[in-house]
């Protein structure tokens, strides 16, 4: 087939176009919240004292750290889900929660007498942590990689790993109302293992479903 | 030969506009710019390792069709179109096991190039034989023959939606062999 001929079938082909990008991510942003929100009441719920807990420090902090790392991820996959998408393009935006917990890792040290971080580290919870995050982000990841095979991004894979940030950003926000380690110690540690694991998920099947 | 400006930019965007709100010949009018913009971009890009230049544009028109709903329809038309086609050049090199870098801002000094008639049986020629007999009646008939919708409608003695679908259908498993390739 020549080009001419080509272009002569293409436009013949000028129906309706498909959903804009921009709309599908809001969509799907929207969707994977009801879903890991529809898992969390399901699975586990708030914890009892959330009403006390909200007036301490920690607790609400813990909020903070998850939901700028889905906020961030979010501004940064829409970025890279489009073909003109440079590969410098806001990747600093993703260094704000990890700046966060680290400066809230160096307050806790400080505060906390050093007899305890063993304790704080270690927490109550950590198992439940390893399986709820995963458990809440599994099915954000698939829809946020169903949006990215939507999209047109010029590095399919490393867009995965930020389908899995952004899942585990959400996932971690949901968990953070259920879990009684409030420590940036646990939370640095603990919420750390999963959020990675969706990210390395991510990038495997990122690789695989959204190229074009 | 000429360089891109914010002028051609401008053109083509209103031109992708119109072909968006359904303008068939807007649409062609803005492919065929497009195709002579990526050619001058494949050329000088795939003089090595047995790339086909105009291999990589007409993948590039069709990943461009395929994807067309994400453009931005406020953003510059420019910078969306080299990046498909980068995204197809490095596909390409990708396939014959080659790894290449090509930054937006080299391809966007790229020139125009004079359109030449290209007459060899290309990759797309080959993609056809895959598809349904349906599909390959549809998509011959207004690739090859230079029919109209109506005009293969009327001749095969289907209904306009039907050929409409078949296209469709037929365009998206050419651009999908393309992607998994």
């Amino acid at each position: 087939m020549d080009t001419d001929a080509l272009i002569r079938t293409l436009a013949a082909d000028i129906t309706r176009p498909s959903w804009p990008l921009s709309r599908t991510w809001w969509a799907a942003l929207a969707a994977a919240t009801g879903l890991a929100a529809l898992v969390f009441f399901t699975a586990v719920g708030p914890r009892a004292d959330f009403a006390e807990a909200i007036a301490t420090l920690r607790f609400p902090f813990k909020f903070v750290v998850t939901s700028v790392l889905a906020v961030s991820a979010f501004g940064l996959l829409r970025a890279i889900s489009r073909p003109e998408a440079e590969a410098r393009t806001l990747w600093a935006s993703l260094l704000a929660a990890p700046v966060l917990v680290l400066a809230a890792v160096v307050i806790e040290l400080l505060v906390v007498p050093q007899n305890d971080w063993a304790a704080r580290l270690i927490g109550t919870n950590n198992i439940h942590c390893l399986v709820l995050i995963p458990l809440i982000g599994a099915g954000p990841l698939g829809l946020f990689l169903l949006a990215l095979r939507h999209g047109a991004p010029p590095r399919p894979g490393r867009a995965g790993a930020v389908a899995g940030l952004l899942a585990g950003g959400l996932a971690a926000t949901f968990y953070a109302a259920h879990c009684f380690d409030d420590s940036p110690l646990f939370v640095a540690t603990w919420y750390t293992i999963p959020i990675a694991g969706l990210t390395a998920i991510g990038a495997l099947l990122g690789g695989r479903i959204a190229r074009w | 030969m000429r360089t891109v400006s914010g002028k051609d930019d401008r053109e083509l965007a209103d031109l992708l506009r119109s072909a968006l709100a359904g303008d068939e010949r807007a649409y062609a009018r803005f492919l065929e710019q497009v195709a002579r913009l990526v050619r001058g971009f494949a050329r000088k890009r795939a003089g090595s390792g047995g790339v086909d230049p105009e291999d990589v544009v007409q993948e590039t028109l069709l990943s461009i069709h395929a994807k067309r709903h994400t453009w931005r329809t406020d953003a510059p038309v420019l910078p969306w179109v080299f990046g498909i086609a980068r995204y197809r050049m490095i596909d390409a090199y990708r396939k014959r096991g080659r790894r290449v870098e090509i930054e937006l801002d080299e391809i966007m000094e790229t020139v125009a190039q004079p359109e030449e008639d290209a007459v060899s049986v290309r990759d797309i020629g080959r993609a056809l034989e895959a598809l349904t007999p349906g599909q390959r009646l549809v998509v011959s008939a207004i690739s090859v023959e230079g029919h109209t919708i109506a005009e293969t409608a009327a001749k095969h003695d289907m209904s306009q939606v039907a050929v409409r679908v078949a296209l469709h259908r037929g365009l998206s498993a050419i651009a999908k062999k393309f992607g998994q390739g």
